[in-house]
Formats: C-alpha cells, structure tokens, sequence
C-alpha cells in the first residue's frame, strides 16, 4: 500500500465525523474553529469596510450602528480589523505547526527506530529544548533577529518541535520490534518508505491531539509576541497588537483592548474543546 | 544520625542503597550542566546572528572607523565565533553579563536588583494556586464525578486558553478603574514608591520594615490582582493533574486492602494515596512555577511592576542586546534548576523510577 492509501484510510471521513459528533466538545470546538475560518478566508466580502482607514474624526467611537464593536485611537473600525486579524492568527499558527510537527515526528521516528547513539543524542537534544522558557526564548530571538512575522513564527517554531519528537519516539519504540514491522522487512520494505509508510501512521493519530493542544498554544505566544510589538509589524491587523493598541486607553474605552483579546481567547478555548474532544474519542486506531 | 533525620531518609529514600542516590544525583547533575551549556550556547547564537550592532549603538553612526573599529575590539566583536564564544564563558565565569546600551549600567547589577520582585510575585502566587489546586483535586478525588470535576475542567480550560496580557488589562479595568477594589499599576502608591528603601528588593519586606504607616497595605493592594492573576493562570493544570494523578493510585491494590481492614475514603486519601503521589505533584508544582516565571514577564509588563519580566520586554523596546540576554539566562538558569532539581527529587523519592 503507498502512502496516499495510508493516508486515505487513516482520514476515512464518514465514520470519523460521526464519532467526532458524539463527544460535545469536539464538536463545539470544531464548529466554532469553521466558523472563524471562514470568516478568514471571506474577509474581504464580511468586514464592513477597510481595515486599514482611518477616520481621526471617529476615534474611539464605542460599539454602536455604524460601527458595530466601536473604533480604535486611529478611527479604524474595531470589527473589519478583528474580521482581518483572523488571517495572520490562524495563518501563522499553522503554518508554525506545518513547520514544526514534521521536524519533530522525524527527529521521534529516527530516534526511536535507530536506536544507540542516534538514539541518544536526539533525545538529549530535545529535552535540553525541553527545559527551556518557551515563550522567554521566543521574545528573545524575535527581539534580537528583529521584529517581524517571519522572525516571530520561527522563533516559535523552535521551541514547539521537541513535544513531538517525544511522542513519535514513543510510538516508534512501541512498535519497533512489533509483527507488523517485521513483516513489512520481510517484504523488502526497507529505510526511509518504512519510516514513512508504517511508523509515521502509527504516530499521527497521537500528533493530531497534540496539534490542536499546540495551535491553541502557539496562538497565545504568538499573540503575545504581537502585543509586544515584536510580531506581525502595523497597521496589519493582527489580534495581539490590536490588545495592545487598547491598552492605552484600557480606563476610557474599555472595547478596543477587550474585543480582541476576547477574540483570542475564544479560538483558543475552540482549539483546547477539540483537542479535548478528540483526546476523549480515543485512540482512532481502535475506534 | 539522629532518630528523626533516620526516620525521614528512610521514609523518602525507602531503603536505597548510598550508591544508588549518588549515581542518581551524579546523573542529575551531568544533564543539568549539558542542558545549561544548551542554554548557554542558544544565547550566544542569538546574539551573534542579531543584526544589531552594538557597536555601531555605543559610537553612533557619525564615529570614524579607527572609533568604530575599536569599539568593536573592545567588545570582542572581531574575533573569530569560537573565540568569541570562549570569551563569553570567560566572561560570564567571572559574573560579566555586559553593560545596558540604553543605562549604561552593568547588566549583573540591575538584575540583581530586579530578580527578587520577579521572585517574590511568582513564588506567592505558587503557594497560593498549589494550595487551591490540591484542595480542589483531593475534593474532587474524594467525590468522582461530582460538579468539582466540572469545576476543575472548566478553570483548566480557561487557564490554557486566556492570553494573560489580556486578562491583566481587563481585571485593572474592573477591579482597579471601576470598582476601586485593588492597586492599580506598580508596586506601590506614588506616595510610597519613591521614599521606601528597597534593600532587599522585595516589596513586602521592604514595605513591612519601612515603618511607614500604610506603606505595607498599599503593597499588598497592588499585589493583589498580579498575584491573584498569576495564581488563576497555573490553577486549572495544578488541579487538573493532580486531580489524575490521584485517581490513578486510587485504582491500586493497597487502596481496596486498606478499604477491606475498614479505613474511611477520606482516611485512605489523605494518609495513603497523597503521600504515595508526591512524585507526580512535585512535577506538576515545578512546571506551574516555571509557567508563572513566564506568566510573569507580561503580567510585569502589564500592571508596569519592576521586576525581570518588564526589565525584559523593556530592553526587547530598546533593543538592549546585553540586557536581552542577561535576563533571556538568568529565566533559563531559573528554568534548568527548577526542572533540574525536581528531576532528581522524583527519582530520589520514586523507588520504581531508579
């Protein structure tokens, strides 16, 4: 069976909704989480104007008609720059997932099927990662390298990897000396399409909780980057920054810094119920 | 050794032979000092791939080049990477962490003065959401299934979620702004802030043995709402964990046997299962201090208290090279020893995990 086969059968859509649509909190989660990507994706046709103008005559208008959640100290409409921000929160934490999960599962893989030296030294390698501040190291590089979007979603790409390689380890290990393996040597299936084929497929099903435990992660210290003005650079809508934009006039006008943050805790309590949910549904492998 | 000292080794050490705990702290201490050059080593990376030049920030842009050339000998910027990294070990070796480009002052001093603020916040907070946390997981632990659970699941949901920058500025908002019920940003009142010593840089102390009437008060009503902050972030994954490592020993043989000689539930729960999860709690207590390490840097920020974590985000707003990394360090080193140490304790005190 290739690749795409495995995939296939590990994705069979049908059943899996519907044992999804029996944990509540997948469910809410999920629906929430399509929802605010829609809302991304559509932004351009949603958001009830530009979220780049500015109306100096407007600022710090409170939520009301014409403007549905106020205006900041710019007079740029709070709702179409919460509707825009979207796109950079969850495009960035993904693609800092896309990056990092990959890497670690690799680096899990390798470590638990070579075994030995290898062995060793990855794995000392990521627990040295492992006992680092995160979110310290984070602020750390993307203050030194220079603020940016680029620079930010490295910064927490490096120190998300390790949970992964973890895990992959410890699925490889589990079945390093299983049937299954050994019968797929003993049909010549050697090395990389080994690893790729039979270990990893074992692993993902575990990688997915993890994933959604660590979007909701990562869009916290992204945000966090952002508010400290070392992420996604203005006027780019970014959720974060919109917070700390608010915050100067946190005793007046309340809404500019309370909507986003809202907005950010909300996705992340989407993220944490799916990662719930799924964890609650149980190994799929057996489902 | 006395009866007592005899009573507690055997009691946590259950019966090891002395060459066991010396392998494990030996162990220990060799992954502490790998995971402490890692550090060391990512720092130096960092800031010898920054484009800032500190250099070029110590003589301005108008310097010639013989000034600017030997600005940058002077900070050991012309030799080669290794090199420079041996310098730096040397240089940290004897407690040089490099002058603040934006004060001017050395970066070793001014942490010191800010680490016991950082310190003294994330330690009560530490105190206070353990003891709430293991109160909520034995309760929950002591009735399975009951609202407590909801309680516990709820709170951890919120805490893994909620941006803390964020709910800092709402709670000032409410609690300081509309309702007057806490301090507002800072340690202090203005009036305090500026006539109080800070000798030993923490706020309480210090505030206690000023004797100024009403210097103590005004330090706890600003604490309050960091402290309480702080304290609702760990909560839920204090409980939360507990909470399961409770129910897994609940599951043992010794529990049912001890249920069969007719021990009470709260009885077992309290004298066999709690002792016996010692291990797993410590874990989960060292990784909510080293969360409230992190929490704090923008908890700092946001209610504007002197301690590391604003002394951080600071020199990241100035782009303050040497002082990014002294703090980035001194966190980390916090971090490796507080991970460090609770590694080697669980081993010392788990019988199963040698």
């Amino acid at each position: 069976m290739n690749l795409s086969a495995q995939l296939f059968t590990l994705i069979d859509f049908a059943p899996r909704l519907r044992r999804g649509l029996r944990s509540p909190a997948a469910t809410i989660g999920a629906s929430v989480l399509l929802i605010v990507i829609i809302v991304a994706a559509f932004a351009p046709w949603l958001a009830p104007s530009d979220p780049l103008r500015q109306d100096i005559a407007l600022r710090l208008r409170p939520p009301g008609a014409g403007h549905w959640l106020g205006t900041d100290n710019l007079g740029r409409d709070i709702l179409s720059r919460l509707i825009y921000g979207a796109r950079p929160t969850l495009g960035i934490a993904a693609l800092v997932m896309a990056a990092a999960a990959p890497i670690g599962l690799l680096i899990g893989i390798v470590a638990g099927y070579v075994g030995g030296w290898t062995e060793r030294v990855l794995m000392r390698l990521t627990d040295i990662v492992l006992a680092f501040p995160q979110l310290v190291l984070a602020l750390a590089f993307a203050g030194l390298l220079g603020a940016g979007t680029f620079n930010g979603a490295l910064a927490v790409a490096l120190t998300i990897w390790p949970s992964y390689a973890r895990l992959a380890r410890t699925e490889t290990l589990s079945i390093r000396d299983s049937d299954y393996l050994a019968a797929a040597r003993m049909l010549g299936i050697r090395s990389s399409r080994l690893l790729w084929g039979h270990v990893l497929p074992i692993c993902l099903p575990f990688a997915h909780v993890r994933v959604a435990l660590d979007m909701a992660a990562t869009i916290l210290s992204l945000s966090s980057l952002g508010f400290l003005g070392l992420g996604v650079q203005p006027p780019t809508p970014e959720w974060g920054a919109m917070v700390a934009d608010g915050s100067k006039v946190i005793f007046d006008q309340w809404w500019v810094a309370a909507v986003p943050g809202a907005a950010i805790l909300i996705i992340c309590v989407a993220f944490n119920l799916l990662a719930d949910g799924l964890r609650d549904l149980g190994d799929p492998r057996h489902g | 050794m006395t009866m007592a000292t005899q009573r507690l080794s055997t009691l946590f050490f259950r019966h090891a032979a002395p060459a066991t705990l010396l392998r494990i702290a030996a162990t220990s201490v060799l992954s502490l000092a790998l995971t402490l050059a890692g550090l060391l080593a990512v720092t130096f990376a960092m800031s010898a791939l920054s484009p800032i030049d500190p250099a070029l920030q110590q003589v301005g842009d108008h310097a010639s080049a013989a000034t600017y050339a030997q600005a940058r000998h002077a900070l050991d910027l012309d030799a080669p990477l290794p090199e420079r990294f041996v310098h730096y070990l040397d240089r940290l070796c004897h407690g040089d962490l490099g002058v603040s480009t934006a004060t001017g002052q050395p970066v070793l001093g001014e942490l010191r003065e800010v680490f016991p603020a950082t310190f003294e916040l994330s330690t009560i907070a530490l105190l206070l959401s353990a003891m709430a946390g293991v109160g909520l997981a034995l309760l929950s632990a002591r009735w399975p299934g009951s609202w407590i659970d909801s309680v516990i699941r709820i709170i951890s949901l919120l805490g893994s979620s909620v941006p803390i920058f964020w709910l800092g500025l709402v709670a000032l908002a409410l609690f300081y702004a509309h309702w007057h019920w806490a301090g507002g940003p800072g340690r202090l009142d203005d009036a305090y802030e500026y006539t109080i010593d800070m000798p030993s840089g923490l706020v309480l102390v210090d505030s206690w043995h000023s004797g100024m009437p009403g210097a103590f008060a005004s330090a706890v009503k600003h604490m309050l709402l960091p402290v309480l902050l702080l304290a609702s972030y760990v909560l839920g994954s204090i409980a939360r964990l507990t909470r399961t490592a409770l129910l897994g020993e609940l599951h043992q043989e010794y529990v049912t046997l001890a249920r069969a000689k007719g021990a009470g539930s709260s009885w077992i729960l309290l004298h066999h299962v709690l002792p016996n999860c010692a291990g797993p709690m410590l874990t989960v207590i060292a990784l909510a201090y080293t969360n409230l390490l992190q929490g704090a840097v923008l908890t700092e920020t946001v209610f504007a208290r002197p301690g590391l974590g604003r002394y951080l985000t600071n020199a990241l707003f100035y782009g303050d090279v040497p002082a990014i990394l002294g703090a980035t360090l001194v966190l980390g080193i916090a971090f490796i020893l507080i991970n460090g140490t609770t590694d080697m304790l669980v081993r010392l005190l788990d019988p199963r995990q040698r």
